[in-house]
């Protein structure tokens, strides 16, 4: 019951702050609280070399590439330093069956932890 | 060893890379034109991957077609178009046929190009690609599955020094250093500050990162605009513009300006070579590269 109600909750928590698109597997602490997958090509390690010259995004003129603004509020909100040294952490792939289910129970459970088999990452790449 | 990661990691002398023509027809009558006008300059060429997101013959192809007829191909793989799986699968048939040199990028959005109702994928990003190349050379795919022997590449990949945020630029080259890479092309830059102060700040941290700035041969001041307003990324200052668009001899004004920004960026700090685009089309490739001291190779 619980399982199915907490999708709903958080997703009424942060859509409206973060535009939440609920993967599953939340980041926000280490990208600056912005969510990577309102970035059009869902890039969760940085920016695309496609970011315009006022800093907005290649693929909607409109918006702020959300990179940017990661990068901006990592540099300037008062945020503990752990999280700020996430930021330059490298990600896994987004697991696409979490996508729909709560990050909060995955959290807890660790789910969001689970990575394939082969993944692994180098060099105090974390 | 590839002739590339020969020349990058056991010598100091320049590399010059390019980009293959893409591939629409023309066979490989067409291939074989294009090689015998790159191979006297070029160390290696990249083959492209549905460069700003308009299909053409594949990058794995297009990268057999050309090592067939001796020019060393840089396979470039880009996530648009290709779910994790795919990607693996273009890593592999490299391999197969013994293309050594592969470059992961994200890739223009599909909205870039000529299909813009397209699907965009972006499965994996860049540096998740540069990971998962990096750990098929441990011998197995990302789920763990072997891969017997282990293939064996020299990993590159690009970044634009020029786009914001730039602090960042830095750290981001650096964490596709971490994730693999060897070699990174760089984005065209009309921004010889920035330029610099990116292969400073790269350089101070990973001296071994080796750095392939682009320098693009055009022709007129329209042909800048043209890059300044419709190339995603790209940024030439008006003042550049305004300096070819000024002189009597246009051709000639914007060919100094290339000459002026290659000897900029060739004295940069991990700068090893240039990556030359030519959108010149005339004889001028010949003296540019003979003006940086560069003479044909048989
Ligand atoms: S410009 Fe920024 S928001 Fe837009 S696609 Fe690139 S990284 Fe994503």
């Amino acid at each position: 019951m619980l399982k199915k109600l907490l999708p709903f909750v958080e997703h009424a928590i942060k859509k409206p702050v973060w535009d939440c698109r609920m993967c599953g597997q939340c980041v926000l602490h280490s990208t600056g609280m912005t969510c990577p997958m309102t970035c059009p090509k869902t890039l969760r390690n940085g920016p695309c070399g496609g970011v315009r010259e006022n800093g907005h995004c290649e693929v909607k003129p409109e918006m702020q590439c959300v990179w940017l603004k990661a990068y901006e509020r990592k540099v300037s909100l008062p945020m503990p330093t752990v999280w700020k040294d996430h930021f330059n952490e490298l990600r896994p792939p987004v697991d696409m069956r979490l996508a729909g289910t709560s990050s909060w129970v995955n959290l807890v459970t660790k789910r969001d932890q689970q990575t394939p088999a082969g993944w692994s990452v180098i060099n105090g790449a974390h | 060893m590839s002739l590339l990661r020969d020349k990058l990691e056991n010598s100091n002398d320049t590399v010059f890379t390019a980009e293959f023509p893409s591939i629409d027809g023309g066979g490989m009558a067409s291939v074989v034109r294009d090689v015998a006008r790159l191979a006297p300059f070029f160390d290696a060429v990249n083959a492209t991957d549905n460069p700003a997101a308009h299909a053409h013959t594949s990058n794995t192809t297009t990268a057999i077609a050309m090592k067939m007829h001796g020019l060393e191909p840089i396979m470039q793989v880009v996530c648009r178009d290709k779910n994790r799986l795919a990607i693996q699968s273009d890593i592999m048939g490299a391999a197969l046929h013994g293309i050594e040199n592969v470059s992961l990028l994200t890739g223009d959005d599909v909205t870039a190009g000529d299909e813009p109702e397209a699907r965009r994928v972006f499965d994996i990003d860049s540096i998740q690609a540069i990971n998962i190349t990096r750990i098929m050379m441990t011998g197995k795919y990302l789920s763990g599955r072997k891969i017997n022997p282990a293939p064996d590449f020299y990993i590159g990949a690009v970044e634009n020094a020029a786009a914001p945020p730039f602090d960042y630029r830095i750290e981001r080259a650096l964490k596709k250093h971490r994730a693999g890479a060897s070699f990174l092309q760089l984005q065209i830059c009309y921004h010889p500050d920035r330029l610099e102060a990116f292969c400073k700040g790269v350089a101070k941290i990973a001296p071994d990162l080796k750095l392939i700035p682009t320098i693009v041969l055009v022709k007129s001041a329209k042909a800048l605009g043209f890059m300044n307003e419709k190339v995603a990324g790209i940024n030439v200052p008006q003042q550049t513009i305004a300096r070819v668009a000024a002189a009597a001899d246009q051709a000639k004004e914007a060919y100094d300006l290339t000459l002026e920004l290659a000897r900029h960026a060739l004295t940069l700090p991990g700068v090893r070579g240039l990556h030359v685009t030519d959108f010149r089309h005339d004889d001028s490739l010949h003296s540019f590269m003979s003006d940086l001291g560069q003479r044909p190779r048989n």
